[in-house]
């Protein structure tokens, strides 16, 4: 019998150790990430944020398998991070929608599983679900430049939940649009990450955005790109906007500010 | 240096099928030869057989610069077989038609770009005119010039000038437009004059696309020179040279004209290429 | 407004000019004279900045159907001029013929042109314009797995585009002999650089974001070039091709220049040159102009098609 008052077992889906980077540049060696040792527990949602530069969006295209680490583990599900890229274990959401002008919305969400080989009718099926998930219900078959920015990044997360990875890693998705569409956004986000319980990795320049969406908020430096702070966050799951105003919110924001300061300060 | 390595390659690998296409194509007539004499021929004596002919079907690459290097060095200057006297020919009448039908396509696409009337009564004609087989008519105009008496370099400089003319149109104005309505705006704010607009602005901003299209003009010109050699069994010029050659079934002197022709080219382009990196570099356009 | 009205006012004003020196002209030669040379040029000259005036006016009145009007007059301006001229000034129809000639020269010489145009058209340039085409496509998706074959052909493609070569034709001559098939070797030689040039820039033309969702997907090769990549080269390809359609029948016409059987529109041309018959050269030229425009405009219109997404095709 599941007992309910004790928390259900953290399991780790991303864990990395010793995890180093070091960019060959025509400037000379860059280490873009240095000692990172983190773990990501499954339904965690944790944010990263720091100045241009710190190894935030390095880190999240390690675990995606866009970069390779020169030393250190990184394992995501258990695998190394090539592997859970060809068990398609993760869906990534860039800072640009990058949606294909030639296709409808709908096609454009059906790209992943015409790739991953589901069949016409499972592939309706998943185009419909996630549209609805993300509010775009009708608009299938619109092309892209007839959608705001938002809707397309909308249309955008949407095709990164269509083929049910249970890892969701998303570059500053919100970066482009304005801060009233941000704030929706958001929490939209919050609301589908309680529906589909997915692990999120997000990354973002913003303080009241990292705060307000993560369980954990990883603060990152530059030179060389480093963890300097992991911050639980007390807020509870189930947060309306008001909660930025709340004297809790204010307190997590400031600890970031502090581990960000501290990071710009250091010189190594 | 590192793009060097792949081109020197490219054109080795091209070197050496060209090679081989020549031994084909040429064996069949040395095995006639030989049925006719009625002597067996190994292939070890095929072989340079093929490539040393007088009148082979492919010249081998050996032949060619041979052919080239006779024409330009092995003769006087002013002899008739003298590939330098023909380039000469050609090149006059190409830089000469070059020239004025850039200078007068720069200045109607100036026109275009600053009176609407003659932006929407000339533009479309100058971008039809580009689907247009125009080079087709170039020995008609050569005849009926000299037929008016006119003749020699005169006639060809106008077809190079007409072909210019249009690229160099066309890619003015496109030039002349390209600045955005943001950077227009700000010299508003600022009453700049019309001229003021054009030669800090506007100009500038077209040099790239002029350079492009001087480069599209002047292999035009030179193309429409060659053509305009071709009738009346004109007797000097590359064009001439070319189609003697064909005539007479001397393929040497073909290829050696051809590859006159493309070195030819190659400088024209070459030489707005580096006029367009000095500009570019004084205007800090420079990639 | 008082622009519009001077504007007609001119227009006006030169039209009176122009119709009057025409019953001048008219008058004086039915009479058995000779027109003076001033009524001659004051009648062009008033046909030209008459419909210069109109153009202005129309151009400065921001109608939408002006956009066609104002080339068509200036196109219709200058035929009217050519007619005139040649008929005012005697201009014998050796050096340059009348519009109205040539005219009656196609109306009556429309199976030879026909014969001509398929010749040099169907069989040369188009034939060789897709075998070129075709070829320079699949040379470009050969190539696109190697950087280093690229950074060695590109330069040389480049370098083979911007040459005279026209002046393989002869050579095309000697190896596929007289008929249409050197014609469409000289085609598929003059389209397949730049053709391939513009592939090779097309399918490099995704940008790195793209290639990192497909690599997310774990998508194979071929499934990234027929999804993402191909697509994405469709307005480069169709740029190319525009380009070539123009080379096409320009070297299959010169192409005859240098030999060619008793049928073609560079042999025609080449022919009527030697009998002075210049009505039946314009008359070729016209036929070639409408092909050219018309096969251009084929493209364009199969370009709007494919390419509907792109910004440009937008408007």
């Amino acid at each position: 019998m599941k007992d309910t008052l004790t928390p259900p077992a953290a399991v780790p889906v991303i864990e990395a150790k010793g995890l180093n980077l070091v960019f060959q540049t025509a400037d000379g060696p860059v280490q873009a990430l240095r000692e990172v040792n983190l773990t990501i527990n499954r339904g965690d949602f944790v944010s990263f944020i720091g100045p241009s530069g710190c190894g935030k969006t390095t880190f999240l295209r390690c675990i995606a398998a866009l970069e390779h680490a020169t030393s250190g583990s990184l394992t995501v599900n258990g695998m190394t991070p090539d592997e859970a890229r060809r068990k398609r274990a993760y869906g990534y959401v860039f800072q640009a929608a990058g949606l294909y002008p030639w296709r409808t919305i709908a096609g454009n969400i059906r790209l992943p599983l015409e790739i991953m080989g589901f069949s016409r009718e499972e592939q309706a099926r998943r185009v419909d679900e996630v549209l609805n998930l993300v509010d775009l219900a009708g608009f299938g078959k619109k092309y892209p430049w007839q959608l705001s920015g938002g809707m397309q990044q909308r249309a955008s997360i949407a095709r990164a939940l269509a083929f049910d990875a249970d890892i969701l890693l998303m570059d500053e998705p919100f970066g482009a649009l304005d801060e009233i569409v941000r704030d929706r956004l958001n929490e939209e986000l919050l609301k589908l990450w309680a529906r589909t319980g997915k692990t999120i990795g997000f990354v973002t320049h913003s303080i009241p955005e990292a705060v307000y969406l993560s369980t954990k908020i990883v603060v990152m430096s530059p030179r060389p790109g480093r963890i300097t702070d992991v911050i639980d966050s007390p807020l509870p799951k189930d947060r309306p906007l008001e909660i930025r105003d709340s004297a809790e919110f204010i307190a997590v924001a400031h600890r970031v500010r502090e581990g960000l300061r501290a990071g710009h300060g250091d010189v190594l | 240096m590192r793009n060097l390595l792949p081109i020197l390659t490219v054109v080795a690998v091209i070197v050496a099928v060209w090679y081989l296409a020549a031994m084909r194509m040429n064996a069949a007539w040395v095995y006639d030869q030989a049925a006719r004499d009625g002597i067996e021929v190994s292939l070890s004596q095929v072989i340079p057989a093929t490539l040393t002919q007088e009148r082979p079907v492919l010249p081998a690459p050996h032949q060619v610069v041979k052919g080239l290097a006779d024409g330009l060095f092995g003769q006087k200057i002013t002899s008739k077989r003298s590939l330098v006297y023909h380039g000469w020919v050609t090149l006059s009448a190409t830089l000469l038609g070059f020239v004025f039908g850039s200078a007068a396509g720069m200045a109607l696409a100036v026109g275009i770009v600053y009176n609407r009337a003659m932006d929407m009564s000339v533009m479309p004609w100058a971008i039809a005119s580009q689907t247009i087989p125009i080079l087709a008519i170039a020995p008609m105009i050569i005849v009926v010039l000299n037929s008016l008496g006119v003749t020699g370099v005169v006639p060809k400089a106008i077809i190079s000038a007409y072909l210019s003319f249009f690229p160099v149109v066309v890619g003015m104005v496109k030039g002349l437009r390209s600045p955005d309505a943001m950077q227009l705006d700000l010299l508003r704010t600022w009453s700049a004059s019309g001229a003021q607009t054009f030669t800090r602005l506007r100009l500038p901003s077209s040099m790239p696309y002029l350079f492009a299209s001087l480069k599209v003009g002047v292999a035009a010109s030179l193309v429409g020179t060659i053509v305009g050699e071709l009738p009346t069994g004109a007797v000097a010029g590359l064009g001439s040279r070319l189609l003697s050659g064909s005539y007479y079934g001397q393929t040497v002197q073909i290829w050696a004209a051809l590859f006159a022709a493309a070195m030819l080219a190659a400088a024209l382009v070459g030489i707005i290429g580096m006029a367009e990196r000095a500009t570019l570099r004084r205007m800090g356009l420079a990639r | 407004m008082s622009g519009g009205i001077t504007g007609r006012a001119l227009a006006a004003g030169f039209g009176f000019v122009f119709a009057a020196t025409l019953v001048a002209d008219r008058w004086i030669v039915q009479a058995g004279g000779e027109t003076a040379g001033w009524i001659k040029l004051a009648n062009l000259v008033a046909l030209w900045v008459c419909a210069s005036c109109i153009n202005a006016a129309l151009a400065g009145s921001g109608r939408a159907a002006a956009r066609y009007l104002v080339p068509a007059i200036f196109g219709i301006s200058i035929l009217l001029l050519w007619e005139r001229a040649v008929a005012m000034f005697g201009i014998s129809p050796v050096i340059l013929p009348a519009p109205s000639a040539i005219w009656a020269q196609i109306i009556t010489s429309l199976p030879t042109l026909g014969a001509d145009f398929v010749q040099t058209f169907v069989k040369g340039a188009l034939s060789g314009y897709l075998i070129g085409c075709g070829a320079a496509v699949a040379t470009a998706i050969l190539i696109d797995r190697s950087p280093f074959l690229q950074k060695g052909l590109l330069p040389v493609g480049n370098f083979v585009a911007a040459l005279p070569i026209v002046g393989v034709a002869p050579i095309m001559v000697m190896w596929f002999g007289f008929d249409w098939q050197s014609k469409a070797a000289v085609v598929v030689v003059m389209v397949f650089f730049p053709v391939l040039v513009n592939m090779v820039a097309g399918l490099k033309a995704t940008d790195q974001m793209q290639r990192d969702l497909m690599a997310t997907y774990s998508a194979g090769y071929a499934q990234a070039l027929i999804k993402l990549r191909l697509p994405a080269a469709m307005p480069f390809l169709f740029n190319g091709l525009k380009i070539a359609s123009t080379l096409a029948l320009i070297g299959a016409i010169v192409a005859e220049f240098f030999g060619s059987p008793i049928v073609g529109m560079g042999f025609r041309i080449t022919a009527e040159i030697g009998r002075l018959g210049l009505p039946m050269i314009w008359a070729e030229i016209a036929v070639a102009a409408l092909a050219g425009s018309a096969f251009y405009g084929a493209i364009a219109l199969i370009e709007k098609r494919v390419t509907f997404w792109h910004p440009s095709q937008r408007r």
